[in-house]
């Protein structure tokens, strides 16, 4: 018990960290890779609590996709370094001042400064609930048969997310050239041979 | 020292936190701003995934694995809205975003 209380406070000081450099670091290549670390951290934290198909999922999912997805773009776009931290200085004291507010009201909603709701205490108390049967097949039992047209509904969000992306950053570039296949196989006869009268001992000129 | 929910409440609640502060402190760069809605949606499943496995309900992580999904195409949808826009007007800073301003 106490290794995974050490386990637990190592991962989430870690995913609390990298989350903070994602805002704070200078250049966009070490942001995305922190928020790659704390993508790792939280599968990490899920693994502890017992909910190992998410956590695979989300390594798959985030940092294999997402990840890589910002970490492209980062290096294709050519974007100023330097001129990138102005006015951070200028908005962190109304930043900070918000976001000081924000957590004392999450916290205090969770209970922390005394006031706590019942419902936390009493799950609290009751500890992590581990099936007897897996993770990953509790999931299925429920997703394909329950929930199947949620699933389905997701689905359908990846496609029409794949064929948005596809369509926006689809250019034609002027000056390039390709090959057009059906305008080769269509073109008609007078188009493509010439009969010439060849005539004896002439040969063609 | 067992842990318990609120302890996953609190890391979520902070990582949500600092999503909210990076949206704020970024003037400059709208990727920056995608990746910390990426860190608010982890939060989310943080809380989703640990409210399921201390109640014993695995729909919370069903729930999870959809938003999942919404994240990863906003993403997608998000990243080539700013190429484009980037190869449109050759920067992504956010005090030039104005020109849908009525």
């Amino acid at each position: 018990m106490l290794l995974q209380a050490l386990a637990f406070y190592v991962f989430a000081f870690v995913t609390m960290a990298s989350g903070a450099m994602v805002v704070a670091s200078r250049n966009p290549i070490y942001s995305v890779l922190f928020l790659i670390l704390a993508f790792f951290n939280a599968a990490a934290l899920f693994l502890l609590i017992g909910a190992e198909f998410i956590a695979m999922i989300l390594v798959i999912v985030y940092v294999g996709a997402v990840a890589v997805l910002f970490l492209f773009v980062v290096m294709m776009l050519d974007i100023k370094i330097a001129a990138l931290r102005e006015g951070f200085l200028k908005y962190f004291p109304i930043g900070a001042l918000i976001g000081v507010v924000l957590l004392a009201e999450i916290l205090f909603a969770l209970g922390v400064f005394g006031s706590g709701s019942a419902t936390i205490g009493a799950l609290d108390k009751a500890g992590a609930q581990i099936g007897t049967v897996e993770n990953t097949r509790a999931i299925g039992q429920v997703l394909y048969t329950q929930y199947f047209y949620l699933f389905q509904a997701a689905g359908v969000v990846l496609l029409v997310a794949m064929i948005g992306a596809i369509v926006l950053t689809l250019r034609r570039r002027p000056g390039v050239r390709r090959q057009r296949i059906a305008e080769q196989l269509f073109r008609p006869k007078a188009q493509t041979i010439t009969v010439v009268k060849v005539p004896t001992r002439g040969g063609v000129s | 020292m067992t842990i318990g929910l609120g302890h996953y409440l609190f890391v979520a609640a902070v990582l949500f936190t600092f999503g909210v502060l990076g949206i704020f402190l970024n003037r400059k760069n709208v990727i920056i701003i995608l990746m910390c809605v990426e860190l608010m949606l982890l939060a989310v499943n943080i809380n989703l995934v640990a409210f399921s496995v201390f109640q014993g309900n695995v729909v919370g992580q069903v729930f999870a694995m959809l938003v999942l999904t919404v994240a990863a195409a906003e993403a997608a949808i998000g990243l080539a809205i700013l190429v484009v826009y980037f190869r449109n007007r050759g920067n992504v800073e956010v005090e030039d975003i104005n020109a849908m301003k009525g």
